[in-house]
């Protein structure tokens, strides 16, 4: 699905970088902790979190993920924003849950890569 | 090509919100220079948790790579607290990192575990109270 696709299952509000909302998503990961991310993550280009710190940026620019979506209302700040869009990532927040979020984007075919980490 | 690029920089202690700024300039200079995608990834990853080691744990520190054909050197050294068993630090999940850190979504245990898994050589170097090296590389 294309990352438009994701703001409209999601209801969701796109922050920040719109000119790549035609970008196609394969594979998606939810997590609040970047040490998890870094970790396990491979090959996710959108990454579902409820943490909001510059370091949710840092970490989708060094794991190639092209899209971050602030769940429970979230909101970035303007430093963050700039540091995303600097970085061609794309922002959005929805106002669902973590596991309503990653619950209907998985119901509509995305998924997690691997089932189990190794 | 017979050329070696280094590139060095200071990271402040003070300030986590600009904890992997030099991970994301190495990132990007990698990019730049045509280097396999997979390798530039390993790279950014296990010099990223090393940075963001730095700052949360040891007030800072200093970063040096050298990039040559054959392959990626990095150095972090610090003048911290060293660290007090690493066998134990280099196990999946153990950390000693405060619930301050946890909560800005850090200090899982997985940095040190991480940074060996992305590398292909890793050495660390430290003693309490003195600080810790640590030495990575990265095969091209």
């Amino acid at each position: 699905m294309t990352i438009r696709d994701i703001t409209q299952i999601l209801s969701a509000e796109v922050i920040c970088g719109e000119e790549h909302l035609e970008k196609e998503v394969h594979n998606a990961c939810g997590s609040d902790m970047m040490s998890d991310v870094l970790a396990f993550v491979k090959d996710q280009s959108l990454l579902i979190t409820g943490l909001c710190n510059p370091q949710v940026i840092r970490t989708a620019e060094m794991m190639d993920i092209i899209c971050i979506c602030f769940v429970r209302g979230k909101a970035p700040d303007e430093a963050m924003v700039e540091l995303a869009r600097e970085r061609g990532i794309v922002l959005m927040a929805t106002k669902m849950r973590m596991f309503t979020a990653c619950g209907v984007l998985y119901e509509k075919g995305l998924g997690g890569g691997t089932d189990q980490c190794v | 090509m017979c050329m070696t690029m280094k590139l060095h920089f200071d990271v402040s202690g003070e300030d986590f919100t600009r904890a992997g700024e030099a991970s994301g300039k190495v990132k990007s200079k990698l990019k730049q220079l045509g280097i396999a995608p997979d390798a530039v990834r390993r790279v950014a990853i296990a010099l990223y948790e090393g940075e963001i080691n730095l700052v949360i744990h040891a007030g800072g520190g200093e970063i040096d790579v050298e990039i040559s054909p054959e392959n990626i050197k990095m150095t972090l050294s610090d003048k911290g607290p060293g660290i007090a068993d690493v066998e134990k630090a280099m196990t999946e999940g153990f950390s000693t990192a405060t619930e301050n850190i946890r909560s800005l979504g850090f200090g899982a245990g997985m940095g040190l575990p991480n940074m060996k898994k992305y590398s292909d050589e890793m050495k660390i170097d430290t003693k309490i109270g003195e600080g810790t090296t640590i030495f990575m590389q990265i095969n091209l």
